[in-house]
């Protein structure tokens, strides 16, 4: 069974704004009952037609994405289309208070739906996605669910995934027949890899805020990924001065080796940040 | 809130007889069969009435009967045994509506050079024997085909396919998990060489399970260092729970009748009623023969996921072919093998039955899945389209 929030269980059991507008100002559907869940989002502007009034849906799908469209048509009411097209999947996930990994391409769907929605009303062409199942822009990757490379390239960098097996739960991609599960690494490491080509070059003078925002930085992009590609992890504690402290988790947790990664997290922070930093292992 | 729990092919409620059974083992009877002294002497006798009770149920002979950890290991050292024995042949052919607990082997073999021929079905979910006649040669090792399909209940024309491998020459497996306990098997008639039970599926406990091995059958055993099970399964034997199989066993055979009877009965009622209250259905594998216990219902527009969950709020265990449910994202590999069009194949729910269920547990599915499947589809973009027609 699904490790699912109450609230995600709340908006399934007792979903808001379920239906039809018949008079909508804008209209966004996405999916197929072929991938087994699609969405149909209604969107009422006010008179001056700013703002959103009112946000109906209906959902074909698991518990999870009949709670993500729940939640969606309560968070865009009373926002402009401008601020409606600043909510992020992940906002919709944190609304109900996380959803299991597995189910986070739901959260993506909704998210779809108001981008083609709000880009029908506006007359401009609705942004391709994934779950339209039709040939869109770049080279299709995955055949059983028609997503392509530039679709999971954008939901790889903007969620930070890392892992074959994270694409798949955010955008089903690679979850049927897996065929393209090899191609998916290579997007993933294209991905790291063009992050890593946008990394700023080192400023020459730090402040201590900007020292810290750099320190965390280095280890998001540039650290942490090497060490899940062991299986491995690791958490920052504290920044005192130049002083960062860390814990290991995972397969570093308690590994014999975990004083040279210490030493290996050092080289590069030194390398990246500043020359005086220190990092020291903590339990934590 | 009391459960009503029609999903016994995932699980079954051990039989509190199975359990009585069973209980002296752990603390006061838990001398090891193997030992010389009587402590452990009298554990070996209980074993050996175990072995004898399961034999009895199959048509076997306690000595083709070899106690494991579960069906899946039945399975997988029954595959392992053939391709050891028989280490020129390369060829293996099973179905495509499996167990993974074969399936997976049979694929992950290709991967070292095996050839594997996966035999459809048809809607129905059914064989076409003509097929599995053209794909046997002389490099076939072993063909395994399930008994019964856990999803749908079909059964398979086993003993016509065994009959037809053997005058190949080569090996036949079945996985009988689901069907050993719900309809009469009789090894002693049979031309099956390997057959996979499991103890949960027949209310014995989980982790005991059983491969039958018909006497004169070349067999390599999976785990080797000891000389339990007489050298075809190392490992001190699991004692009480191979007792409550024994138990189990001979209590299915007691109930067989029941299951042709009243579970029968009371699955057809329940397929009848919801078929009449909830348009647009299709019952998966309703045209062939099918296990007593199963019902495989296709609702047209709704995803299984929600039905589960609602039904779950009702106190209603079932469970589903949606891919929502489980890790993967297609919908079921046995529903997609029998053509399910996707329309219901994300809608389909199986409610699986045993002896403990009751009138009043069918009467309360037929009074809550109507209005459920009814209100997901009023959500549904689809379901309403369909509605509106």
């Amino acid at each position: 069974m699904w490790d699912y929030t109450d609230k995600v269980k709340e908006h399934f059991l007792n979903p808001r704004n379920v239906g039809e507008i018949t008079d909508a100002d804008a209209v966004g559907e996405v999916g197929s009952l072929a991938c087994g869940d699609a969405l149909k989002l209604f969107i009422k502007l006010d008179e001056k037609k700013e703002r959103i009034v009112d946000a109906r849906f209906q959902t074909f799908g698991c518990g999870s994405a009949i709670a993500s469209s729940s939640a969606l048509t309560e968070m865009v009411k009373g926002k402009t289309l401008d601020e409606a097209l600043q909510i992020s999947n992940q906002e919709i996930a944190d609304f109900l208070g996380g959803l299991p990994e597995e189910k986070m391409h739901c959260s993506v769907m909704g998210q779809e739906a108001l981008e083609v929605a709000i880009a029908k009303y506006r007359g401009v062409e609705a942004p391709k996605h994934g779950h339209d199942h039709v040939e869109t822009e770049g080279e299709i990757v995955c055949k059983c669910f028609g997503l392509t490379d530039i679709f999971l390239k954008k939901v790889i960098a903007s969620n930070k995934l890392h892992t074959a097996e994270q694409v798949t739960h955010f955008t089903k991609a690679g979850g049927a027949c897996g065929g393209c599960i090899p191609k998916i690494k290579e997007l993933i490491a294209e991905v790291m890899g063009e992050e890593k080509k946008a990394a700023p070059e080192r400023p020459t003078k730090l402040t201590n805020l900007k020292k810290m925002q750099l320190i965390q930085e280095t280890l998001e992009n540039e650290i942490r990924p090497q060490l899940w590609a062991d299986g491995g992890d690791l958490e920052l504690i504290d920044i005192d001065g130049a002083n960062v402290q860390v814990a290991f988790r995972k397969a570093c947790a308690g590994c014999a080796s975990s004083g040279n990664t210490a030493k290996f997290v050092e080289q590069k922070l030194r390398e990246m940040v500043s020359p005086d930093i220190t990092v020291q292992e903590v339990q934590g | 809130m009391k459960e009503i729990y029609l999903d016994n092919n995932a699980t079954t409620r051990v039989d509190e007889r199975v359990f009585e059974e069973m209980r002296p083992y752990f603390c006061e009877l838990y001398g090891n069969p193997s030992s010389m002294h009587f402590f452990g002497g009298q554990v070996q006798k209980k074993v050996d009435e175990a072995r004898s009770r399961v034999a009895a149920l199959l048509g076997a002979l306690p000595d083709e009967i070899v106690f494991t950890a579960c069906g899946t290991e039945s399975d997988n050292a029954a595959i392992r045994s053939a391709l050891e024995v028989f280490p020129e042949k390369r060829h293996i052919i099973t179905s495509r509506v499996e167990h993974p607990a074969v399936l997976t082997q049979c694929r992950n073999l290709t991967k070292r050079g095996y050839r594997v021929t996966e035999l459809n079905v048809d809607g129905n979910g059914q064989l076409d024997l003509k097929e599995l006649e053209a794909a046997l040669d002389d490099d076939t090792v072993i063909v395994s085909l399930m008994y019964a399909n856990n999803e749908t209940g079909v059964i398979f024309p086993i003993e016509e396919a065994a009959k037809m491998v053997k005058a190949k020459g080569a090996l036949f497996h079945t996985d009988a998990v689901q069907a050993v306990g719900k309809i009469p098997l009789n090894m002693a008639e049979s031309a099956i060489d390997l057959l996979s039970l499991s103890g949960h599926k027949l209310h014995a406990p989980k982790g005991v399970g059983v491969l039958y091995v018909r006497r004169g059958t070349p067999f390599r055993p999976l785990l080797v260092g000891g000389h339990q099970e007489r050298g075809r399964r190392a490992g001190t034997e699991n004692t009480a729970s191979i007792i409550a199989m024994g138990k189990a066993c001979e209590l299915a055979h007691l109930h067989m009748p029941e299951e042709a009877g009243r579970v029968r009965e009371m699955r057809d009622r329940l397929e009848r009623e919801l078929t009449a209250l909830i348009p647009n259905t299709r019952i998966n594998g309703g045209g062939t023969n099918r296990l007593p216990n199963t019902l495989s219902i296709a609702m047209e527009f709704v995803e299984g996921e929600g039905i589960l969950l609602l039904l779950s709020e009702k106190g209603i265990c079932a469970s589903s072919g949606s891919a929502c449910t489980s890790g993967s994202l297609e919908p079921s590999h046995v529903l997609r093998a029998m053509g399910v069009p996707f329309t219901c194949a994300h809608g389909s729910i199986r409610f699986s039955l045993s002896r403990f269920t009751t009138d009043a547990e069918i009467d309360a599915v037929i009074r809550e899945l109507p209005p459920i499947i009814s209100r997901l589809r009023q959500m549904s973009p689809f379901g309403r389209e369909f509605l509106n027609k």
